[in-house]
C-alpha cells in the first residue's frame, strides 16, 4: 500500500505512540484487504462502548491510548451505551469519559445521521455500528466499510481510512436482486423480510425489486435486521435509494421472496403477552416519526399500557420530542423514554424474561440472551398489548 | 522447516506450538485473565496460550475479541507469536495493540501441537523445527 510522507512518519512513531498505533491499525487492514492507498474520511462512529461488551480490556486500552495523548481528528459519535447497575454504571461512565478525553462527542446512539453525524452522498466515512453502517451506504450513499470498534477509532485518531471494500465503486454494484413478492407494510414486517435475508445472503449486495417504501424508518430496519442476522453493509431498492439506478449488472442471480419465508420468521417470535414483561420499541434508535406514530396510536388506545413501554432514541431526537409534547404523552400511558442507551447492550436478561418489539435485530440479540420475544408491527404492539 | 507469508505485526519471538485447526473467537473463547482456552467448540479447550506461539486457521466472532488479546498481554498470559492461515480485523487489530508478532498466508497444517517455532514476523517467516 503506498504511504505518503507523512504517513511513513506517523508510522515510524514520529508523532507519538497513539497515533503510530493507530495508524499500524490502518496500513495492517489495508495490506490485508489490498487496499492502494488510505483516503481522508468526513466523520467517524465508534462502537466498543458498552462495559458489557468491551469490559476492562477495553476499559485498560482506552486509558493506555488516552495516556498515550489520543485525539480524534475528524468529527466522532459514539455508538450506544449500556446500562445497569452501580457497579456496571461507573465502569460505563468511566468509558465515557475516556472516550471524550480523545475529543469524541458523547452523544451515544446508534442513529448519529438523525442529529449530529450525518454525511452526506459520496462522502468517504469509517462507521462501526452495523445498522449506521447499512444506512449510511444505502440510504444516504456515504461509503463506508463495516469497522471495527478499534479500527474505526484509529481511523477517526488518523482522519483516514484504507481505499478498499464499499470505498470502491466497482464493490458497490448489486450482486442478486431480491424479488419480493411477500406483504410488507409496516416496521415488523420489514423485520421479518431484513431477519429471513440477513441469514440467507450472507454478505451480498442486494437489490430489491417490488418495495413500494411508505417511511424511511422502515428501510432502517430493514438494513438494522440483515445486518444483525447475517453481514449486509449496503443494498439498493428500486425506485428508492440513491444507487439503484447505477447498481444493476449483468447476470446477477434472482432470489424471490413470499408471505411463505416471512412467516417462518413470525413464527420464531410470536410469544404470548402473558410471558412478555416490557415492550422495547428504538433499535435502532427511534426517529421523531417513530414517536409520533407511537404518541397517535396511545391516543387511540387511550388506556395506560399495563407493562412498560421502554423507547430508545437519541439526545437529539429525545429533545425533538420533549419540545413536541410527545414526552409527556408517552409517560402518561407507562412509557419511558430512554437516551444514549441501548437495551440489547444492556443485562436485560436479569430485568426481562419476555420482550414484546417491533424490530428484527432487538429480536435477534434478545432471543441470543435467552428471552422470549413476539416481533410484530408497532400498531399491532401499541393496540394489542395489555 | 522454514514457511513463507506475510508480516502482520513485526518483531521476532520462539517458542512451543498450540495449533488449533479451528477458528477462535477470543471474546468467550479465551480467558483474559489466565489464557485458558474455554471455547466450548474449540480443539483446544483447557490448554493455555500465555507464551505460546498460537496457530489457527483465523478469528471469528465479536471485534470485541480485539481487547481480550490486548488484556492477555495486559495480565502476562498472551501468546508470544500469532500465526494464522488468513488474518481478518478482529485478530490484526488485537495482535497490533498488544504488540504480539503476527504472520499470516502460512498453511498452517504443516505445523503441530508441541513443536519448537521460531517466528521472525518482520520477514514473514517462522522456521518450525522438525
Amino acid at each position: 500500500m503506498y504511504l505518503t510522507k507523512e504517513e511513513e512518519l506517523i508510522l515510524a512513531g514520529e508523532y507519538g505512540f497513539a497515533l503510530q498505533k493507530a495508524m499500524e491499525i490502518l496500513v495492517a487492514l489495508g495490506e490485508i484487504y489490498g487496499a492502494d492507498k488510505l483516503i481522508p474520511i468526513k466523520s467517524a462512529q465508534v462502537a466498543g462502548v458498552s462495559y458489557k461488551n468491551i469490559g476492562d480490556a477495553g476499559i485498560e486500552f482506552l486509558k493506555d491510548f488516552v495516556d498515550a495523548g489520543a485525539k480524534v481528528s475528524v468529527y466522532t459519535t459514539l455508538n450506544p451505551a449500556g446500562i445497569g447497575e452501580e457497579v456496571f454504571m461507573e465502569k460505563q461512565r468511566e468509558i465515557l469519559n475516556l472516550y471524550k478525553a480523545m475529543g469524541i462527542e458523547i452523544t451515544s446512539t446508534c442513529t448519529p445521521y438523525y442529529g449530529a453525524n450525518l454525511p452526506k452522498f459520496g462522502d468517504h466515512i469509517a462507521w462501526s455500528e452495523s445498522s449506521a453502517v447499512v444506512f449510511a451506504n444505502s440510504i444516504i450513499g456515504a461509503r463506508t466499510n463495516r469497522e471495527g470498534g478499534p479500527s474505526s477509532l484509529a481511523a477517526a485518531i488518523v482522519g483516514k481510512t484504507p481505499n478498499y471494500g464499499l470505498h470502491l465503486e466497482e464493490n458497490r454494484k448489486a450482486t442478486i436482486i431480491v424479488e419480493v413478492e411477500a406483504k410488507v407494510r409496516g416496521f415488523a414486517d420489514y423485520s421479518f423480510l431484513g431477519y429471513h435475508l440477513g441469514k440467507a445472503l450472507k454478505n451480498d449486495v442486494p437489490y430489491f425489486k417490488g418495495l413500494k417504501v411508505k417511511a424511511l424508518d422502515h428501510l432502517k430496519e430493514l438494513g438494522a435486521s440483515m445486518a444483525a442476522t447475517g453481514s449486509i453493509a449496503l443494498y439498493h431498492v428500486e425506485g428508492e435509494t440513491p444507487e439503484y439506478k447505477e447498481a444493476l449488472v449483468d447476470s446477477v442471480e434472482r432470489l424471490q421472496v413470499g408471505d411463505e419465508e416471512l412467516k417462518e420468521v413470525k413464527e420464531r417470535f410470536n410469544a404470548e403477552w402473558e410471558e412478555i414483561d416490557a415492550i422495547v420499541i428504538g433499535c435502532p434508535h427511534a426517529s421523531i416519526q417513530e414517536v409520533k406514530e407511537i404518541v397517535e396510536l396511545l391516543k387511540i388506545r387511550e388506556k395506560p399500557l399495563k407493562i412498560p413501554l421502554l423507547i430508545t432514541l437519541s439526545r437529539v431526537v429525545k429533545a425533538l420530542a420533549d419540545a413536541l409534547g410527545y414526552t409527556d404523552v408517552i409517560e402518561r400511558y407507562n412509557g419511558k423514554m430512554i437516551v444514549d442507551s441501548c437495551l440489547i447492550v444492556s443485562p436485560v436478561e436479569k430485568w426481562y424474561q419476555g420482550i414484546a418489539t417491533n424490530s428484527g435485530k432487538a429480536s435477534f440479540y434478545f432471543s441470543s440472551a435467552g428471552l422470549k420475544v413476539r416481533l410484530e408491527n408497532t400498531d399491532e404492539l401499541i393496540l394489542g398489548a395489555p | 522447516m522454514r514457511l513463507k507469508g506475510r508480516k502482520i505485526f513485526g518483531g521476532k519471538a520462539k517458542g512451543i506450538a498450540l495449533v488449533s485447526k479451528k477458528p477462535l473467537s477470543f471474546l468467550g473463547g479465551v480467558d483474559p485473565k489466565t489464557g485458558i482456552i474455554k471455547d466450548v467448540e474449540s480443539d483446544i479447550r483447557g490448554e493455555s496460550v500465555k507464551n505460546r506461539i498460537l496457530v489457527f486457521p483465523r478469528g471469528k466472532g465479536s471485534t470485541v475479541g480485539s481487547y481480550v488479546i490486548y488484556q492477555l498481554k495486559k495480565n502476562g498470559v498472551a501468546p508470544r507469536a500469532i500465526i494464522v492461515e488468513e488474518a481478518e480485523t478482529i485478530v490484526a487489530t488485537g495482535a497490533i495493540i498488544a504488540e504480539i508478532p503476527m504472520v499470516d498466508k502460512i498453511d498452517i497444517s504443516k505445523i503441530k501441537t508441541g513443536q519448537f517455532v521460531e517466528v521472525d514476523a518482520d520477514k514473514g517467516e517462522i522456521i518450525v523445527e522438525e
